[in-house]
């Protein structure tokens, strides 16, 4: 429920340092994203963001068909693929695969999708250490955290902070250089690869056509996971899909530019199959483990399917006002933002996450960014509505109703409306600053009253409203 | 059976039935832009070069071959089997080991190299992009284990992007298990948004198009 987060939420609020790490980093990958897609650099980028749109929506609506067509490529090409309806399916899979393989030691690349399931901790009861790889995946799994942002998992973290992490748990000397920790970790890492027996990845994008996975990083290790260790298990949600290889000219464009404003990352890995016969090195076994998790509750939905066309680029959360100001763990699932709050309460349930939704200024600018053109405002609002109705129904909002008819009572009535502003005038403590709402008498400020008190406020009212002063002005003929 | 459950599910949600066949997908959008050799040639490289990567025009094979030599300086190197490495006389240099079949042996020479180096199947000229197709002569190490990366290829495998990428090889997997672009040096942005490069990848890549 809300109380939980809510405490996160007044102590993020409450934390200087953390809000600016937030502000300055969101607003940094705000500025890099606005160059990449400048006309000058990308004069499609709209069509682009039409055709994105248009193929998910086909996608999407004809998911069946391509998930068997996926299926079939990767059984063609050597690979298996393995159907999971959640995450506890993924975790018996690996777990037994590891068994079978006499694996112990997994190296991970960075994947929303594992951490949706909690797949580190599902298969550490059975003897599996599990390494991510990605070093701000790595730095939060050293601080036993959840990712602060979908393409910035640490960026919640100050260097002293990580240097101080990384002093702690892997027993280095201390070093506050990100350059240096950057070696530390790389040098650490790199003993893993090498000693793993599965690498696992999640996938950007799986193509049908091909039977592949598509994996989009800067640093390299994701591609370390696909080639060091003789299996590579791939976990993807089955909304992943798109039709064709030749989509991936769309989608590439856009992926990058509007997570963090580079026209391609530095690494993008087109993987189908095991290494082939006359092929030198790469994994000799290849898995691809279908998630279900909720996804297909969310596609019986006709409007909300759409937040299935996701690419997880964050654009959406860094341009947010709402996200900038509570910062990512401020949310009760590991996706957060505006998408978070449209695709959690529908997956968790609305008595989990119900406040979500409501957890909006609906200025709009998530729909605006989104390269797929996802109306999350709009799924904002109608799941409102829905939340809303369900309520009505259990009447659990009777005084909240009831409220909000007397408010439109008085605005109806100008005349009463002027009475109550004098009063309350008259009424307020004399300070010239805010804060008189919070000090309402305390029989007025209690119960739901109170917490709505908490969080608002108005400045001062005049002593001469602006209707007294019309009034006084057409007196005196100068209208 | 999670596959029926998954896909029964999927196919309840969407009302459509075993088999059916899908909807006419939207065409797929590739636009290949007119530019010349030269012009590709000249964007390949500034945006290489943007990116903190080296790069070299070289005029004849045998000026690539000697700023190869000059960058590896004697020390330990992993060339892979390309043809076009042997035919600039790159696999003959003096520090480089090449023709590995085994992939523990190529492995182990990796790990302890100094330099990777490479030709490459493709290059992207407006994003400045290596493309790499694992094959016999082309391994995936090479260019991901050693710290520093060597690309050497012909100009004229510079194609205009990804829409020209895509259009002369509509289905990867045909050829390959693995296509990989490389778009710079392996970098990170992980602490305080810094830029570091070098992270499990290459931190150093020089391209050099002859």
């Amino acid at each position: 429920m809300r109380g939980a987060y809510q405490e996160q939420i007044v102590a993020t609020l409450g934390n200087r340092g953390l809000q600016s790490a937030i502000y300055k980093a969101s607003g940094r990958l705000m500025d890099h994203r606005r160059h990449a897609i400048d006309p000058a650099e990308l004069p499609d980028f709209e069509e682009l963001r039409a055709q994105a749109n248009l193929i998910k929506q086909h996608t999407i609506e004809n998911l069946d068909y391509y998930l068997e067509q996926f299926e079939a490529q990767v059984t063609a090409r050597g690979g298996q693929l393995i159907w999971a309806r959640d995450g506890e399916e993924v975790a018996e899979f690996v777990a037994d695969l590891a068994r079978r393989k006499q694996a112990r030691l997994i190296v991970k690349s960075k994947s929303m999708t594992t951490e949706e399931i909690d797949l580190r901790k599902r298969l550490a009861p059975h003897g599996l250490e599990t390494v991510e790889t990605d070093l701000g995946e790595y730095i939060v799994q050293l601080a036993e955290e959840r990712p602060y942002h979908i393409v910035a998992p640490a960026l919640h973290k100050t260097r002293e902070e990580v240097g101080e992490i990384f002093s702690r748990r892997l027993g280095v000397p201390r070093e506050n250089e990100p350059e240096k920790l950057t070696k530390i970790a790389r040098a650490v890492l790199r003993e893993k690869f090498l000693a793993a027996g599965i690498g696992m990845t999640g996938a950007n994008f799986l193509v049908a056509d091909s039977g592949a996975v598509v994996l989009v990083e800067n640093e390299g290790n994701a591609r370390l996971s696909t080639t060091a260790p003789g299996i590579h298990v791939a976990v993807a949600g089955i909304e992943k899909l798109i039709p064709r290889a030749q989509d991936l000219a769309v989608f590439l464009k856009l992926l990058g530019r509007s997570a963090t404003g580079q026209a391609l990352t530095v690494y993008t890995s087109f993987l189908s199959g095991p290494r082939r016969a006359e092929e030198i090195d790469g994994p000799e076994e290849f898995y691809v483990v279908l998630l279900d998790n909720g996804r297909s509750k969310l596609l019986a939905d006709r409007d909300q399917r759409q937040s299935l066309y996701c690419i997880r680029c964050g654009a959406c959360l860094s341009h947010c006002p709402v996200y900038r100001k509570i910062g990512g763990h401020s949310y009760p699932w590991v996706y957060s933002g505006p998408i978070g709050a449209v695709i959690t309460p529908q997956i968790q349930g609305l008595s989990e996450a119900g406040w979500l939704p409501f957890a909006s200024s609906l200025c709009g600018a998530c729909g605006e960014v989104c390269p797929v053109k996802i109306e999350l405002p709009r799924l904002l609002l109608e799941l409102r509505s829905e939340i809303q109705r369900a309520r009505s129904r259990q009447g659990e909002n009777r005084w909240e109703k009831l409220a909000f008819r007397l408010w439109a009572w008085v605005m109806r009535h100008p005349r009463v409306y002027e009475m109550l502003g004098m009063a309350a005038a008259a009424a307020m403590p004399g300070e010239e600053s805010g804060n008189w709402l919070e000090r309402l008498p305390g029989w007025l400020n209690r119960g739901p009253l109170k917490a709505w008190t908490s969080q608002r406020d108005l400045p001062p009212l005049p002593e001469r409203s602006f209707r007294r002063l019309w009034r006084e002005r057409v007196k005196a003929g100068r209208s | 059976m999670p596959r029926e459950t998954v896909l029964h599910k999927v196919r309840t949600a969407l009302g459509r039935s075993v088999g059916q066949a899908p909807a006419a997908a939207p065409e797929a959008r590739l636009r290949i832009p007119a530019v010349d050799l030269e012009a590709r040639l000249s964007s390949f490289l500034r945006r290489i070069e943007e990116l903190a990567g080296k790069t070299h025009r070289a005029a004849t094979p045998e000026e690539a071959r000697a700023y190869v030599e000059g960058v590896v300086a004697g020390r330990p190197a992993v060339a892979s089997r390309a043809g076009f490495l042997r035919e600039c006389g790159i696999t003959a240099l003096p520090s480089v080991r090449t023709g590995f079949t085994s992939a523990a042996e190529l492995r182990a020479a990796c790990v302890a190299a100094d330099f990777g180096i490479t030709s490459a199947d493709y290059a992207l000229a407006d994003t400045g992009t290596l493309v790499l197709l694992s094959s016999p002569e082309e391994a995936r190490m090479i260019s991901l284990l050693p710290p520093a990366h060597l690309a050497v290829l012909p100009r004229d495998r510079i194609l205009t992007g990804l829409d020209e990428l895509f259009t002369r090889l509509p289905r990867p997997a045909e050829q390959t298990s693995s296509m990989v672009l490389v778009t710079g040096p392996s970098r990170t942005a992980d602490i305080e948004q810094i830029l570091v490069r070098g992270v499990h990848g290459p931190g150093e890549i020089h391209v050099i198009v002859v």
